[in-house]
């Protein structure tokens, strides 16, 4: 049994087809037997494979199974081929075990959709394109997942088509996410030039035995993470992701919460070996992960919207997770990506169950008070809440100070402070989030508060098992201070990623970071309770007394609008003008004036035609004597 | 003995008469006349040529084209008799539907 890890991406590629083909015409029950059994097989095949890794298969390097070879041209080769290593085995686990957990509260949040059928068919599909994109074994085939993804977020964004809105959110992902893939094709294409394959192996062993240049490896290196940020919504690129949120809800927490997204975390970790050898690409990594993590954070401060604030919080995390990365600790970035993975699909879908009981109501001013109506999504959206604060003993607590106490060690306080900051900002928005929501006043919508309900088991079960992993987590890689060696996770992925990459610190200081760590989410709390805990005038009056920058951050610092004005319109405008003057006069002035050209010649001859027996005589005559002029002469 | 070269003046003149007569008059049939005149006298170089190498294939030629010419001239005599049923003339000029 130590090779079926193959067999992982299948089975949902399997139902994708069978269910995008066949589906319509399937019972519901069928369609969501399929649906979810899939990737309830893939969990249970990822969870043997990984079983198997366990001791010194693990050391030896990653299994590699090749499909079959697909390109060979020259120096040029790709194979489609997966491997499974530890990194692979982790993220497996995570892509195929929430996912399976999505697929059963999709069952409930999406009954009585129209198209059911297609939505699991898309769910499947996502998950084989995720699959694929984290046990491919070179860049090519990682290539083909990443697209994979992006096409199922687009068709999945725009899953309710008939809504403008969302048919415009699809568009914009799918855009914005080309702008940063083709950069990371850029990268791909040099990775041939300066290393002559993308298999990983090829990859790592190129960039230790120094056949790799700083200036090369910076070069693909930037080029890649480009790419990571369109799918990963880093600065400049993360536009697209709150508008995501026009899709379904577990969709949101499935794709744009806890896996899709963090496929650029996935990327930058797994060539770990090419981007230890830059330090301006690491650098770059570090830097734009915490300025997109403290301005995403500002943004979800003052958001209505209960998904969107949980939509800035995923970018303001993901850019946690590249913090992690850039100062040179992948362990503690792919961390921070498993337990966000859990406690943010956990507060997705605890959203989606505060929609599904308020009839689709999304404004955090229409509700309030809802503990009482709906206490087990209350409980599983505290314990969410609670987890990404960084409130100590949750799972959030442990890898955001994992993170944190890197950058420290790495010496970038900068970065760190920026990463503090934006650790009170998550602790008060979430808080905020959970305050408005469940506590305080009920201002709900009175005919929305006739249906009010509980969501039912196949919906609530979820959330329970997603709380626990939520708490539990984090017990995964203790910090130091808790004692040696308790850093279960990092000595995992150790085969793939080096231990050691980060710098350590004594104790003190580590006690230190822990304590600021603790400081600062609670501070957060505290404030946020100070804000929105009972009723006080103190919002209202922080936004009189600074209109500007309130309404600055609330309109999401225009950068829509930037964008907007400094890309979008130009272009739109440069192709009209290019349209009028080159399309219509140039073009079309060719085609149609070789048509005239011909139809007046042809008037032209027609005088010749007369009718005329005697005239076609003459004719032929005067042919002929011509002809025998120039024979005779 | 007559000269081959006076046969040929004379398929000349009876083929130029031809042209001219094709030329000048207007009546369809008369016109018709003279594509046979002028066929005559291709016929008349044929011979003479044949005459003048010593072969027989330009005499058997001869008879085919007159063969083909009596077959060309029942349906062209026909066409004339149709057009002249559809449009009560046989003048060539007043025939010009062809015009562009």
């Amino acid at each position: 049994m130590k090779d079926v890890f193959w067999l992982i991406p299948l089975l949902p590629a399997a139902g994708a087809l069978g269910l995008l083909v066949f589906g319509s015409r399937l019972h519901r029950a069928a369609v969501s037997f399929v649906g979810c059994l899939t990737v309830l097989a893939s969990f249970l095949l990822s969870l043997l494979s990984f079983l198997g890794l366990s001791g010194e298969a693990a050391a030896q390097g990653p299994q590699i199974k090749v499909l079959f070879d697909w390109l060979d041209a020259g120096r040029f080769s790709a194979g489609l081929s997966l491997q499974f290593d530890a990194l692979t085995a982790v993220m497996a686990l995570v892509v195929t075990g929430v996912g399976f957990v999505i697929h059963v509260y999709s069952v409930g949040y999406m009954r009585g959709d129209r198209s059911y059928a297609r939505y699991f068919g898309l769910l499947n599909l996502f998950v084989f394109s995720m699959l694929l994109l984290v046990m491919a074994s070179n860049m090519i085939v990682l290539f083909i997942g990443w697209e994979g993804v992006g096409l199922c977020s687009y068709l999945l964004i725009g899953f309710w088509f008939e809504k403008p809105a969302a048919a415009a959110a699809g568009k914009k992902a799918f855009i914005l996410n080309r702008i940063g893939d083709a950069a990371f094709l850029m990268g791909i294409l040099f990775l041939f030039v300066h290393v002559g394959g993308t298999e990983f192996r090829l990859i790592e062993r190129t960039a230790l035995d120094g056949g790799l240049g700083t200036g090369a490896a910076t070069l693909i290196g930037l080029l890649l993470f480009a790419g990571a940020c369109g799918k990963s919504a880093q600065l400049p690129l993360y536009v697209w992701l709150p508008d995501a949120m026009e899709g379904p809800t577990p969709v949101s927490a499935l794709i744009h919460a806890a896996t899709m997204v963090t496929a650029g975390v996935y990327m930058v970790a797994r060539l770990n070996p090419l981007y230890s050898l830059s330090p301006p690409a690491l650098q770059t990594v570090a830097v734009v992960g915490a300025v997109t993590a403290v301005f995403a954070a500002t943004m979800a401060l003052v958001q209505n919207d209960i998904k969107r604030v949980l939509a800035y919080s995923t970018i303001s995390q993901l850019g946690f997770m590249f913090i992690g990365c850039g100062v040179g600790a992948y362990s503690a970035g792919i961390f921070h990506l498993f337990t966000h993975a859990f406690f943010k699909s956990l507060l997705f879908l605890a959203a989606g169950s505060v929609m599904h009981a308020l009839s689709g109501e999304l404004d955090l001013r229409r509700m309030g008070g809802l503990r009482r109506y709906l206490p087990l999504t209350y409980a599983a959206f505290l314990v969410g809440t609670v987890a990404i604060s960084g409130v100590p003993f949750f799972s959030g607590f442990f890898s955001k100070d994992a993170i944190l106490t890197s950058a420290f060690s790495a010496g970038r306080h900068f970065v760190w402070v920026l990463g503090l900051l934006a650790a009170v900002m998550t602790a008060f928005y979430m808080f905020r989030l959970l305050l408005r929501v469940f506590h305080g006043r009920e201002r709900l919508d009175p005919e929305a508060k006739a249906h009010l309900h509980e969501s039912p088991p196949v919906m609530t079960v979820p959330l329970i098992v997603l709380a626990l992993l939520s708490v539990s987590a984090g017990y995964l890689a203790l910090p130091a201070v808790f004692g040696k060696d308790l850093d279960r996770f990092g000595r995992f992925l150790g085969s793939v990623i080096p231990a050691g990459a980060d710098a350590h610190v004594s104790l003190g200081t580590e006690w230190l970071l822990l304590l600021a760590s603790t400081t600062v989410a609670l501070l957060g709390i505290g404030l946020a309770f100070l804000f929105y805990g009972r009723p006080t005038v103190i919002p209202e009056a922080l936004v009189r007394k600074f209109p500007r920058l309130f309404s600055l951050v609330a309109n999401k610092y225009y950068v829509d609008e930037v964008y907007g004005a400094v890309i979008v319109n130009p272009l739109l405008r440069g192709s009209e003008a290019v349209y009028r003057r080159f399309d219509l006069k140039v073009i079309d002035g060719a085609v149609n004036g070789t048509a005239r050209l011909t139809a007046l010649a042809g008037r032209g001859l027609n005088v010749l035609q007369t009718g005329r027996v005697r005239d076609y005589a003459l004719a032929l005559l005067s042919g002929l004597l011509v002809v025998l002029g120039v024979l005779v002469l | 003995m007559i000269p081959v070269s006076w046969f040929l003046v004379l398929s000349g003149v009876l083929f130029a008469l031809g042209v001219a007569a094709f030329l000048i008059k207007k009546d369809l049939l008369v016109m018709f006349l003279a594509v046979e005149v002028m066929l005559n006298a291709a016929n008349l170089a044929f011979v003479a040529f044949a005459r003048l190498h010593g072969l027989l294939e330009g005499q058997a030629a001869v008879f085919f084209i007159i063969t083909v010419a009596a077959a060309e001239a029942a349906v062209g005599l026909a066409i004339i008799l149709l057009v002249f049923r559809r449009k009560k003339t046989v003048k060539a000029d007043d025939i010009s539907v062809l015009k562009g």
